[in-house]
């Protein structure tokens, strides 16, 4: 069976960001997988199928590849294209699904529930309508059998079972279980791996039209708050002293 | 510019978010028709004029019943096509943000999604969305009609229902498809003030299995007497919750351990929650923690350490034991509340 992983290439979630100049500036915080995408890779290696693993972005994103890789995914690829540099979550999907498309007989296609850097958390469901396939999405159990799958998503509401034929695409959410570490061997693999870049004519399809744009980009006004500590007494002092100040807020 | 509004519901009932989203468009100056899907959903159209939905349009299709995205985008996407709204807006649920983004790929457009503020220039629509977990803020433009987009919950204020106001209600068939999916059946639900609903939370982190007082019972390993610890923990902080009609919530670390479940953690890789009032306890403060509550309203901390750097971000703190301060403010609040 041949399952596709999509990964994502982030700043690590302890980065510091700032808007310098209209550009979102890390400093000097390392790129990594996006945190999501580990158990997206994670749900697609304990399929027991081949699983190749795709990102799109520059020649950074192929750090991300290499991780899963370590993990043990067989094959990476990395779409990039100067055209699709700076492409919505529209033309991600639709990027995402011709590369998809282009591995051919892909059963299962994996996602991570959102992507740290842009929080859209749109791209696994954008992608499966784009493919005409099921989005079984916020996954935290998949039982396969033959062609159907079913599965329990994590819902706000609670858990939910849906079942659903395949192919399908899946976004997988933490309470699937914790992703594994890569080992020793398969960093050595990954780091000799050689990672093929498929562009637009590779993918067969022109440049998708990236429709939402984004002028602006600011840091968050500055929060003036400097905290007064109550102290002084007892327990029962201080806690009545902050029950008076939390009723001074008029909020409950 | 002609409007139109997704009233998300589970099972009938809606979420506040699709109210306040309703205010939120009419804050642009437009009159909204209201869209609602399901089945025996009369209800929601009653709801939705006294909120201020000018029109709605009601789709009742008995295979609308379970919320399946592909099939309300097979049922919607058509009808957008139809009244060609030159705005469309969802409350940002994980169902508003799969139909949207469904809804934008079959009518080849675009989303803008989670947005917290929104002005018009002309008949654009720039809004503001947080990323980067809120470490940063966009303005985004949609270039292509309709400007969809997905608004957060708890930013924009809910109406005044007005009781009895009501407008034009059309019914309308829908054609669904072939929707690829079937829903087996759901789980308990998780029951509780809901984290994204929520006008109040009190949370835990790691400290709160941290009271040498207590005695766990013979015969558990050191990971069992943490998880116990905990328990005996959480348990006055759901007091403390229960008190104040609050949801609960809990940091990374105390998901980790076992705590508490993972439904609970706030913070770039939980939710991301806006309430009126968050209470902290036992949390350090850690970079994914803030990013996912700094848009608190007032925030509280209680915690031993006094350089911990969730003080930074918080109106009021204690530097104290949480076990001897939140059963505390249980009967203090309790007293000034009158319950
Ligand atoms: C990719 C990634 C994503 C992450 N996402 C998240 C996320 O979404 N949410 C999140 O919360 N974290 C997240 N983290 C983890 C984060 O970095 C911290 O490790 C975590 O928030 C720490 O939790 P804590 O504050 O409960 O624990 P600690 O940092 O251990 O702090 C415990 C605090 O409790 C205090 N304390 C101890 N005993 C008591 C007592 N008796 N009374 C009062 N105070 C006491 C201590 O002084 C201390 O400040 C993420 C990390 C990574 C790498
Ligand atoms: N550039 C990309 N390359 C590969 N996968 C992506 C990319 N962008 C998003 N994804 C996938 O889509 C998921 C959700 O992303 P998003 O909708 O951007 O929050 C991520 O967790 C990834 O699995």
């Amino acid at each position: 069976m041949k399952i596709v992983v999509c990964v994502k290439q982030v700043p690590d979630s302890a980065a510091n960001l700032v808007a310098e100049n209209g550009v979102a500036s890390w400093g000097d915080a390392p790129l990594v997988i996006n945190p999501w995408d580990e158990y997206a890779v994670e749900a697609a290696l304990n399929m027991g199928g081949d699983v190749t693993v795709v990102s799109m972005g520059d020649e950074n994103a192929k750090e991300a590849l290499k991780h899963a890789l370590a993990m043990g995914c067989q094959e990476a690829i990395l779409v990039s294209d100067p055209a699709l540099a700076n492409v919505d979550t529209q033309g991600a999907a639709k990027a995402l699904a011709a590369a998809i498309e282009k591995i051919g007989d892909v059963k299962m296609a994996f996602f991570g529930r959102q992507a740290i850097d842009g929080d859209a958390g749109i791209t696994p469901a954008q992608t499966a309508r784009v493919l005409g396939w099921p989005a079984l999405t916020f996954t935290a159990s998949i039982a396969v059998d033959g062609d159907s799958v079913k599965v329990e998503r994590s819902v706000e509401e609670g858990r939910q079972t849906v079942s659903a034929n395949l192919p399908a695409v899946f976004s997988i959410v933490k309470d699937y279980g914790e992703p594994r570490y890569p080992s020793f061997m398969g960093i050595r693999k990954a780091s000799k791996a050689e990672i093929p870049l498929w562009g637009l004519t590779d993918l067969g399809i022109e440049a998708p039209a990236s429709v939402v744009e984004w002028p602006e980009l600011n840091n968050p006004p500055a929060k003036d708050v400097s905290v007064e500590i109550i102290e002084g007494g007892s327990p029962t002092e201080i806690a009545e002293k902050l029950a008076d100040k939390i009723m001074a807020e008029k909020i409950l | 510019m002609k409007t139109w509004v997704y009233i998300d519901h589970f099972k009938g009932e809606a979420v506040p978010a699709s109210w306040e989203t309703i205010g939120a468009a009419k804050s642009l100056g437009s009159d909204v028709t209201a869209v609602i899907l399901g089945t025996g959903v009369d209800a929601l159209a009653k709801a939705a004029f006294e909120y201020g939905a000018d029109e709605v349009v009601l789709a009742d299709n008995s295979a609308l019943e379970d919320f399946r995205v592909e099939a309300y985008a097979n049922a919607l996407s058509p009808l957008v096509t139809d009244a060609a709204p030159g705005l469309l807006l969802f409350p940002t649920t994980s169902r508003g943000r799969e139909l949207a983004g469904m809804v934008a790929i079959d009518l080849n457009t675009g989303v803008l999604v989670d947005v917290i503020a929104m002005e018009l220039d002309g008949d654009k629509v720039v809004a503001t969305r947080p990323i980067y977990a809120g470490k940063l803020l966009q303005k985004t433009v949609c270039n292509a009609s309709p400007q969809i987009i997905t608004v957060r919950g708890r930013i924009f204020a809910k109406p005044e229902a007005e009781p009895g106001r009501s407008g034009t209600l059309t019914k309308v068939d829908v054609n669904v498809g072939d929707a690829p999916t079937t829903v087996e059946g759901y789980g308990e639900s998780t029951g509780g003030v809901s984290l994204a609903d929520a006008g109040v939370i009190v949370s835990g982190g790691r400290g709160v299995s941290n009271n040498p007082n207590l005695t766990p019972p013979d015969g558990m390993s050191d990971d069992e007497a943490e998880v116990w610890r905990a328990q005996q923990g959480f348990a006055l902080i759901t007091d403390l919750a229960g008190v104040l009609n609050a949801a609960v919530g809990a940091s990374r670390a105390a998901v980790d351990a076992n705590y508490i479940p993972y439904a609970n953690q706030v913070g770039q890789t939980g939710k991301v929650v806006s309430p009126d009032l968050y209470i902290a306890n036992g949390i350090s403060g850690a970079i994914q923690h803030l990013a996912g509550m700094r848009n608190s309203k007032v925030i509280v901390a209680i915690n031993k350490d006094p350089d911990a750097p969730i003080f930074k971000m918080a109106r009021y703190g204690v530097v104290g034991d949480l076990h001897e301060i939140v059963p505390a403010l249980t009967v203090a609040m309790k007293a000034k509340l009158g319950k």
